[in-house]
This record gives C-alpha cells, structure tokens and sequence, in this order.
C-alpha cells in the first residue's frame, strides 16, 4: 500500500496532537493498539454482540425519528401510525427498518447468548458481563412487548391483552401487577400512554445504563478465550489486532447487514410470514377477537408451553405451574456461572451443555409447534 | 334440572313441573309431540302450561276425570284457533300482565285477512290460521332462530302451503312465489347475506292482516323501504301514464316476487332490457333520446370504476398501503346507488350532476393509484441505488481488510 504523502502525515499529526492535548486520548489509542482477538474456529461468535449493538443504533434512529410523528392515546395512535406510513415521507421505509431491526436484533442477542453459553465465556471473572448481557436480552424483550401495542391495531390489542393477562398467573399480586401495568383492568388508551413511557424513555435509559456496563467489562476483560486455550502453548494461539482489524471486520459485517435490512424493509415493509406487522383495522375493545392471536415469535415458545399446560398441575393453575418452571428455568440460566463449577476450571461441562441443548431444543419445539398447531 | 341441561332443553318452571299433563304425555309420545314441543315453546318458557290453553285441572291423572273437570276447553277444531288464542291474546288486561308490548289487534286483523274472511265468511277449513304459521305448541319468539316466524324461515313458513301445487289449486293463484323469491334481490339479501333486515314475505303482505297488495297500495308498500324511489317516481312523467293504463307502479318494471339486482343494464330499448317493454326507437318522441343518454352516463361511469378498481388492485398487490384509496371507491359506489335511484325520475338532467361527480372521484382515485404504483417503482430503484453504494463501501472495506492482513515485506 503506497504510504501518504510526506505533508498529509505531517497535517495529520498536529491535528492528533490538538485533540489529544484536549481530550487525553494517547492512553486509549495505546490502550487499543494492544488489545487483540483470539482467533480459533468459533472466532465468528465474536462478531454477533457488536452486530447486536449496530441493530440497537438503528432501533434508536429510527425510533426517534418515529417519535417526531407518533402520538400516544386511543384516538391518535392508530392514525398518526397510519399517517406515518400514508403520507410522512419515508415513514413507510422509517417503521419498516424500526421493525425489521427490532426482530433482527432479537434474534442476533438470542444467537449471541446462546454461543456465549456453548463456549462457556461466562466463567469467571465475566460473571458480571453475563449478568449484564442477559439483563439487556430482557430489556430488549420487553421493548419489543411494549411496542407492539403502540399502532393500536386489532392485532396488537388483542395479543397484548392476552399477553399482559397472565399476569394474572401471579399468585398473591398478579392481579395488582396487571392493573398496573395495564393501567386499569382492561387494555385501554391509559395502557398506551403506559406501554409508550416504558419504550421511549424508562427502557432505552435502562438498556443504555446496562450496554455501558457491558461494554466496559467486554472492554477491560477482553474477548473470552476458548476453554481448551487453557492447556494451550502460548505460541500456539493466535491473535488478531481489535483495531482496525478486527472493528474493520465489524463494519464490514454491520454494511453487509444494512444492505440486508434495508432489502427487507422494502421488499416487506410489513413483514412476511410469521415475522410481520401490518397496520390492519384500528382496535376496537368491542369487536369479536381474531381468530388466531399469537404473540411475537420471540415469546411464542413461553405462550405455547403454558396453552399445552392442563387446567391445574399438583395444587396450581396450569399457567401458575409453568410460569413458576419457566422462572426457575431462567434463574437456573441466569445463575449458570456459579452453577457451572467446572467451567470455573477451565473445564468443558457436558452436564450444563446437555442443559443448554435441551434448552434450545425446548425453545423450538416449542417455537414451530405454536405455529404449527391452531 | 341437570337432565334437561344436558339435553339441551330449557329448565322447567314450577307450574309445568307439577303438571301431571306432561307426566303422562311424555310417556305416551315418542321423542316428538305436543308434550316434547312444548319445552321450545315461549308461552311454556313465561311459566304458562298446559291447562292455561286448554283447560281442566293439571294435577289429575286420570283423562276422563280431567275431561270432567271445571274450565276444561280440550282442543279446538281447526276454524276455532283464531277465536282460542285470541282469548288471551285480545284481552288487554291479560296481554299486559303477561307480555305489554305485544299488539292484541291480531285476531281482528286476521278477520280482515284473506285467510281470514274465507274462514269466518266461507267456513274454508284449509286457510291457515294461527297455528298454521306459528305452530301449535313450538311457538316461538320471531326474533329466536328456531321460530317459525324468524325473518329467515318466514317464506318457508309461508311457502309451506303457498308453493303446494296441490294444496292451492283449488285457489287458482300461482304456486312459485317462494322460489321466485329466493332467486330474487330480497332472497338473495336475506339468505346469502343473512340480512334480516331485508323484506321476506310479511313485510310486503301484512302479518295477520294478511293480502296481497292492490296496483294502488304498490308504492306505499315499496316505498316503504324504496321511498326516495317512490318519491322520484311520483313526480315523474310515468306515474300518471302508468296509472292511466291501470299498471302497477314498481311491479310493472321489477316485478314482485323475483325482483332481479336492479342494474343500468335493464334501462335500454333492446330485447331485455325494461324500457324497450313500452317504448321504441321510432316512437316520435324524446324518451329514445333520453334512455341511451342515461345508459351513456351509467356506462361512462362504470367504465371509470372498473379501471379505478383495477388500478387500485394493482397497488395493493404490489403491497402499497390503499385503504384511503379504498374509501374513495366507496364513495363512487354510493354516487352509483344515488344515481340508480334518481333512474326514478326518468330525466337524463337529474343524473348528470351524480355522474360528473363520480367521474371526478373517480379521476381522483386512478391518480392516487397511479401515485402508488409510481412510489413502488421509486422504492424499488432506491432500493437498488442504495444497495450498490453501499455493496460499493463493502467491497473496499474488504479490499482494505485484505490489504491490512497481507503480510508486509
């Protein structure tokens, strides 16, 4: 590669030299400089978090951008998302990324969790990063729970009233947390006014706060190495520069990720298959509900497993009995660190992989069996 | 109680449990009956039995002991059943203890009725009377599905000896009412589009007054519904020369009981078409003139909606967003509907101000369209615009991701 001109150089080096009078960023320029990438067969996991947090940009422009438009309540956000997607220019092309995005980045953080679960990079010392990382799975589930209401279509009234119903599973303050959180007893305007604080302010606040965090432990504990690195010669592993390289490698991943996205988004502005959203007729609490009601697909296998539960297991309601399973199954994931002795070893752990398979495998049996079976 | 929940039938009240008549008809009949039927019946479901119509005591197990006994009125003859309900059902003290809201002129008007006055004035036991359309002991609310005088089962109810060749012979009046109308626009409404507010047999004939409506009452009984059909009609040059003729308004254009779905494809003077029944090309006047100018303005604007419609259709596979659209249309249809009903003054005048109406919507729908299908395209070119460019960074930033990893010399 032909090195630039000698005065280019020169230019480029009195203006670092301003900058880092200013701003102090020698110290993590050497900082990245030295930060390397370990390079095995599974190195590719290593991209999904960064391509998660690029989809998460997009949710944020294109969500403020929809925010300029968008007016909460029973009378207005039917018709501004109609007016949206009818007349704002590009707004069509605007909730189609949004959407597109929102699914894409679900579905990247679930494959992100999972590779970092089967490569056991939550052994010590990045306990905390997992924490953090399935936190932000959370809070991004709850994003996509939360925006679904907010067109007030007959599709997102009917699938949130039967998906904030049960809550009422709850034993003891079921009933309080549906009030709450529907803000009232029933799906009305007052639960979009509700649902739209949740996903324009508290949610993104929280998800910031918690991908800061993340990021700072990904950062200052690097990538993770694979478990059978541990017994490996040092001159036998290799490495690869995190910049350019590697960040290199990132962008041109999130590129090739755009093109797809904006594909998607103009080809199916309102989805395909079981991945979709039309606008649909507005909701009216009065009309008969649709035929078939399914949630988002990312909760289809929760919603499928408590509809095959029998009406009462032991002493419980059968949605009180799975959701009681289905919180132990997620405390069990979540507490995966200490629970996964060997892996604090350096050891591979059949026993908790054995675990995550039948998770997985849970997950979509569970997943294709809800659209499968009316 | 159990019992009769889960056979289906309604629980019953105190007075027909104790009944001992149910007791022993149920054990003489089969699975149907008098005793059986009566469970369907609204006058067992309001806590009536059976003694309320006929009398006797119901606690006796013994027929001839109930024969005997005090208020016993057995089972009318066929000629005595408009007389026998109309025992209850003309006193207006009992009818307000009971059920307000109910007429208790039934029995008079059905003496006003052909059926009626062949029974009382000619003794012809083969009219129908009250049991005849609402049975004798299934008798049912009209707005129960299963009633005999639901909107729905009416003209079978009628029909039951309406369209009996045999039956009705004697009577000389045709027999294929029923199936003419079942074919008919009202039919049609009725049965394919369970449209129950539309008119089934009662609604042109009466009730219980029941008759078959004079050439002069025509327009009241179609105007009822049609009334600025009727309104039109009776301004227009056609009500006196129809009257003076002594033809019936709307029937002699629509007919009565297979009235068709009224299109402009009936105004016209060829083979077929209704205008060509009286009038001719060469007849010397301006009505010619005047029908191929209102099929002109009817086929101008048809035309213009088809191609909207079909514009519209290839927006929406294309996936755009045409509900606005959509409801544009539907304004051009209700023009269409004012415009088939102003056919009623017969003047081409009145119908150019719809048609030049339905013209501009409809002008207004292709462009919004049109619009759409354009935004389709430019979404598909910027689409691929922007995919090059950005295919475009993504190759060089391969290329200098291959230069970075390529060993130096």
């Amino acid at each position: 590669m032909a090195s630039l001109p000698a005065e280019t150089s020169d230019r480029r080096q009195r203006l670092f030299k301003w900058i880092d009078a200013r701003l102090k960023i020698q110290d993590l320029v050497d900082y990245m400089s030295h930060k390397v990438v370990p390079l095995h067969g599974h190195s590719i996991f290593y991209y999904l978090g960064g391509l998660t947090m690029f989809l998460f940009l997009i949710q944020v422009a294109t969500g403020i951008l929809l925010l300029m438009y968008y007016r909460p309540g029973a009378d207005s956000a039917y018709e501004s998302v109609k007016f949206i997607i009818s007349e704002v220019s590009f707004g069509w092309l605007i909730r189609s990324l949004h959407s597109w995005s929102a699914n894409l980045m679900i579905l990247v953080a679930f494959l992100h969790m999972f590779t970092v679960f089967f490569t056991q990079a939550y052994r010590p010392p990045r306990e905390l990063t997992w924490f953090s990382g399935v936190a932000l799975l959370g809070l991004a589930l709850t994003f996509g729970f939360s925006g679904y209401l907010l067109p007030w279509n007959e599709l997102s009234y009917f699938a949130t009233r039967v998906g904030t119903g049960m809550m009422h599973a709850i034993p003891f303050v079921g009933q309080y947390l549906l009030a709450i959180l529907r803000g009232g007893e029933e799906v009305t305007g007052a639960t979009i006014g509700r649902f739209f604080g949740l996903h324009v302010a508290i949610l993104p606040a929280l998800f910031t706060a918690v991908l800061a965090i993340h990021l700072l432990f990904v950062q200052r504990q690097g990538m993770s190495e694979p478990v059978s690195w541990h017994v490996k010669a040092a001159d036998k592993k290799k490495y690869m520069k995190f910049f350019p390289n590697f960040l290199y490698r990132d962008l041109l991943l999130w590129l090739v990720t755009l093109n797809v996205l904006a594909l998607l988004a103009v080809v199916f502005p309102d989805g395909v298959g079981v991945v979709h959203w039309p606008l649909g007729a507005k909701a009216d609490p009065f009309a008969p509900p649709p035929e078939v009601i399914r949630p988002e697909w990312y909760f289809m296998f929760a919603f499928q497993a408590l509809k095959l539960l029998p009406a009462r297991v032991l002493f419980l309601e059968g949605e009180q009995f799975g959701l009681v399973l289905m919180s132990l199954g997620g405390l069990i994931w979540l507490l995966i660190p200490f629970l996964d002795k060997r892996s604090k070893r350096n050891e591979s752990s059949p026993m908790w992989m054995g675990f995550g398979i039948v998770v997985v495998a849970f997950i979509l049996v569970m997943t294709i069996s809800g659209y499968l079976i009316k | 109680m159990v019992l009769s929940i889960v056979l289906g039938a309604p629980a019953m009240p105190q007075s027909a449990k104790q009944s001992q008549c149910v007791v022993c008809h149920m054990e003489m009949e089969s699975d149907t009956g008098p005793a059986h039927d009566f469970s369907f019946d609204i006058h067992f479901q309001k806590g009536l039995g059976c003694a309320d119509c006929h009398g006797g005591d119901p606690d006796v197990d013994d027929m001839d002991k109930v024969r005997a006994s005090a208020g016993w009125r057995g089972v009318p003859g066929r000629s005595a059943v408009p007389e026998f309900c109309g025992r209850c059902h003309s006193d207006a003290g009992y009818m307000h203890e009971h059920n307000p809201r109910l007429p208790i002129d039934q029995l008079d008007k059905y003496k006003t009725s052909v059926h009626g006055q062949r029974l009382f004035q000619k003794g012809d036991p083969k009219v129908a009377t009250c049991v005849s359309c609402h049975t004798a002991h299934k008798i049912g609310d009209a707005a129960m599905p299963h009633s005999t005088t639901n909107p729905a089962n009416i003209p079978s109810t009628c029909g039951a000896c309406h369209s009996n060749a045999a039956f009705m012979a004697e009577y000389g009046i045709p027999t294929d009412q029923e199936e003419l109308y079942r074919e008919s626009v009202h039919g049609k409404a009725v049965f394919i589009k369970k449209d129950l507010t539309a008119p089934v047999c009662n609604d042109c004939h009466g009730n219980h007054g029941a008759a078959p409506p004079g050439a002069s009452s025509l327009s009241a009984v179609c105007g009822m519904c049609h009334a600025i059909e009727a309104d039109l009609y009776v301004s227009s040059p056609h009500f006196e020369a129809f009257a003076a003729q002594g033809l019936p308004m709307c029937e002699t254009c629509h007919g009565n009981h297979g009235i068709g779905t009224p299109t402009h494809a009936l105004i016209g003077l060829r083979e077929g078409q209704l205008c060509g029944n009286c009038h001719s090309p060469g007849e010397g006047t301006t009505a010619p003139q005047q029908i191929d100018s209102m099929r002109a303005a009817f086929e101008s604007l048809t035309e213009a909606v088809d191609s909207s419609q079909h514009l519209v259709s290839e927006a929406a596979v294309r996936g755009m967003m045409v509900t606005d659209i959509e409801f544009a249309l539907k304004d051009i249809d209700q023009v269409l509907i004012h415009m088939r009903s102003s056919v009623h003054a017969f003047d081409v005048d009145s119908l150019i101000p719809y048609a030049t109406d339905g013209l501009e919507k409809s002008r207004a729908v292709q462009a919004g369209a049109a619009a759409l299908i354009h935004e389709y395209y430019f979404r598909r070119w910027g689409l691929g615009i922007s995919s090059v460019l950005i295919t475009f960074l993504a190759i060089a930033l391969y290329l200098k991701i291959r230069a970075l990893d390529r060993p130096r010399a």
